[in-house]
C-alpha cells in the first residue's frame, strides 16, 4: 500500500472516529445544532420585519435571507466543537499514543479536520432542509444548493484548522472552550445576521473587512438570488486565507506539542 | 445526679436550649450562600463567561438590529434601551442555568451527598443554591447595564430600574430552580445545554427583538403565552417609557407562578435523591 493511500486509511479513520464521538455526545451536537437552530427561529420571527427596511436585498422571506448564517454559525461551533474534542484527547493522552504511532503526524491532525468538515456537511445539509421546509426557496436551484454546501463543508475544515492549532498549542479543552464567546463576536461582527449596509457603527466598518462576511455573502448568494461568480470568488479567497492561516498555526503548534510532549 | 454522670460537654449540650429552626434553616441558607460567594472571589475567572455572553449578545443584536427601530410601530428610537432587558435577563438565565450546572458537578463531586445526610431540611439546601444564583445575577445585570448606559441606553427612572432588577433577580431564580431540577435528575454536568437551552428559549421567545406587533405571527402566539414575555414588558418598561402598575403585576404573578412550579419540581427531585 502507497504511503499516500496508507495516509487516506488514516484520516478516513480518525475522521470516522471524530463524527461518531460528536453524534454520541449530545454536549457536543447542541451547540452544532440546537442552539444555531434556536436562534434561527427566534431571530426570523423576531426580525422578519426588517425586510421591509429601505436598503434590505430584496429577498423571498427573512428566513431565505438567515439560511447562510445559521450555517456559518453552526460551522463556526462545529470548528470550535472540533478543537475541544481534540484538546480532550490531548489531555487523555490519546492523542500520545496516536504520535507513537507509525502514522503520518499530519494525518492526525486532518483526521480531526475530516471530522470537522463533515459535520459542516451536516449543518449545511440541516439548515437547507429547515429552510426547504419552512418554504424558503433556493434561487440558484441544485447547483446553488451544491455551491452553498460545499462553501460552508470547505469553511469548516478551514475554521477547524485553527481550532485544532489552539488545541495542539495549548493542550486544554477549557482554553478552547473559552473561545466560544469569541465566535459569537466574530459572527455579530459579520454580515452572517443582517445586510452589512444596515447594521450600525462600529459594527458595520468591521463585517465589511470580516473575512466571515465574504464567505457567509458567498454562501447566501446562491440561495437568495442565483450563483455570482465574484461572490463566490471572493468567498474561495476568503477560505483560502483561512486554510493558510490554519496550516501555518497547526503546523507550528505540532512541533510545539511534539516538543514539550 | 445523671447530668453530672456525663461529661462537661454533655452537659452544655444537654442544658443549651435549641435555636429555633427557622433560625437554624436561615444560617444554613446563608452558609450555602456564603460557599457561592466564596467561590466567586476564588476563582473570579469563572464569572466571565456568564458576564461575557450577555454582553457579547447586547452589543451584537445592537450592533447588528439597531435598524430595526426605524420600522413602524417600534416604540422607541433607541435600540440599546429596547434590547438591553433581554441582555440582563439573559445574563440571570445565564446565572441560573450555571447554579444547575455547579449542582451537578457538586453531585459528581460527593458535596450534595454530605449535604443530603445533614440534618438540614431539603428545601433549605435547594433554597441556598437557588437565592445564590439570585443575588448573583446582579453582576451580570449590572454590567451589562453599565455598558449600555455608555453607549447611550436611556435612563429608565428608579422604579424602572428596581423593577428591571426585581425582575432579573426573580428571573435568575427560576432558573436555578430548572437548572437544579434537571442536575439532579440527570446528575451529571452533560446535562448542561438542556439547562441553557431552555433559558435561552424561554427568554428569547419573547418580544425579544422587536415589539408584540411587529413579531412573525407564529412567534406573536408563541411570546402571548409565554410567562417571560410579561416579565420582560416589566422589566423593559421604565426603559422605552413610563412605569405603570398594569405592566408591573404581571411580571411578579408570571414570576410567582414560575418560581412555584419550578421551584416545587426541583423539592420534588431534591426529596427523590438519596445518598
Amino acid at each position: 500500500m502507497s504511503d499516500l493511500a496508507k495516509s487516506a486509511r488514516v484520516v478516513r479513520a480518525l475522521g470516522a472516529r471524530s463524527i461518531r464521538q460528536t453524534f454520541r455526545r449530545p454536549q457536543l451536537l447542541a451547540p452544532i445544532v440546537v442552539f444555531p437552530t434556536l436562534l434561527l427561529a427566534i431571530q426570523t420571527g423576531g426580525a422578519g420585519a426588517s425586510i421591509e427596511l429601505p436598503g434590505f436585498p430584496p429577498v423571498q422571506s427573512f428566513l431565505q435571507f438567515m439560511l447562510a448564517g445559521s450555517m456559518m454559525q453552526s460551522m463556526m461551533l462545529a470548528g470550535n466543537s472540533g478543537g475541544i474534542a481534540f484538546a480532550v484527547e490531548i489531555e487523555m493522552g490519546f492523542t500520545d499514543r496516536l504520535f507513537a504511532a507509525p502514522i503520518p503526524r499530519f494525518a492526525i491532525v486532518l483526521g480531526r479536520l475530516a471530522g470537522t468538515a463533515a459535520l459542516g456537511l451536516f449543518a449545511s445539509l440541516w439548515f437547507l432542509a429547515i429552510g426547504l421546509i419552512f418554504g424558503a426557496e433556493i434561487e440558484g436551484g441544485v447547483p446553488g444548493a451544491l455551491l452553498a454546501i460545499l462553501l460552508v463543508t470547505a469553511s469548516a475544515l478551514a475554521v477547524g484548522g485553527i481550532g485544532a492549532a489552539i488545541a495542539l498549542r495549548t493542550g486544554s479543552a477549557s482554553v478552547v472552550q473559552g473561545l466560544f464567546p469569541l465566535v459569537l463576536v466574530v459572527l455579530f461582527l459579520s454580515s452572517a445576521f443582517f445586510p452589512q449596509e444596515l447594521m450600525i457603527e462600529p459594527a458595520k466598518t468591521i463585517a465589511e473587512y470580516n473575512p466571515l462576511s465574504f464567505i457567509v455573502e458567498g454562501v447566501r448568494e446562491p440561495i437568495i438570488s442565483g450563483i455570482d461568480a465574484t461572490q463566490t470568488l471572493e468567498a474561495v479567497a476568503a477560505i483560502a486565507g483561512i486554510v493558510i492561516l490554519g496550516l501555518v498555526l497547526s503546523s507550528r503548534a505540532l512541533k510545539h506539542r511534539l516538543r514539550v510532549g | 445526679m445523671e447530668l453530672a454522670a456525663k461529661g462537661p460537654a454533655a452537659q452544655t449540650l444537654e442544658k443549651a436550649p435549641a435555636a429555633p429552626a427557622w433560625r437554624t434553616n436561615l444560617t444554613t441558607i446563608a452558609a450555602l450562600m456564603a460557599r457561592a460567594k466564596n467561590e466567586l472571589v476564588r476563582v473570579p475567572g469563572a464569572a466571565i463567561p456568564g458576564v461575557l455572553a450577555p454582553t457579547i449578545f447586547f452589543l451584537g443584536l445592537n450592533g447588528v438590529f439597531g435598524a430595526l427601530t426605524q420600522l413602524q410601530g417600534f416604540e422607541t428610537g433607541s435600540y440599546e434601551s429596547f434590547i438591553v432587558p433581554v441582555s440582563m435577563l439573559q445574563g440571570a438565565g445565564f446565572t441560573g442555568a450555571a447554579a444547575g450546572v455547579n449542582l451537578a458537578r457538586d453531585y459528581e463531586q460527593g458535596w450534595v451527598d454530605r449535604l443530603l445526610v445533614s440534618p438540614a431540611p431539603r428545601w433549605v439546601l435547594l433554597a441556598g443554591n437557588v437565592l445564590a444564583a439570585s443575588a448573583r445575577s446582579l453582576i451580570p445585570a449590572t454590567f451589562v447595564l453599565g455598558i449600555a448606559f455608555a453607549i447611550g441606553a436611556e435612563w429608565p427612572g428608579l422604579d424602572g430600574l428596581v423593577v428591571c432588577y426585581l425582575m432579573v433577580a426573580a428571573t435568575a431564580a427560576a432558573a436555578a430552580c430548572w437548572g437544579s431540577m434537571l442536575a439532579l435528575h440527570f446528575k451529571s454536568q452533560s446535562a448542561a445545554p438542556l439547562m441553557q437551552a431552555g433559558t435561552m428559549a424561554l427568554i428569547l421567545f419573547t418580544p425579544a427583538y422587536a415589539p408584540l406587533a411587529l413579531l412573525q405571527p407564529w412567534l406573536e402566539k408563541v411570546a402571548n403565552v409565554n410567562p417571560l414575555t410579561n416579565v420582560l414588558e416589566a422589566a423593559r418598561q421604565g426603559f422605552v417609557g413610563s412605569v405603570t402598575w398594569a405592566d408591573t403585576w404581571p411580571g411578579f404573578v408570571a414570576l410567582a407562578g414560575l418560581l412555584a412550579l419550578l421551584g416545587s419540581l426541583a423539592l420534588r427531585e431534591m426529596r427523590r435523591t438519596n445518598v
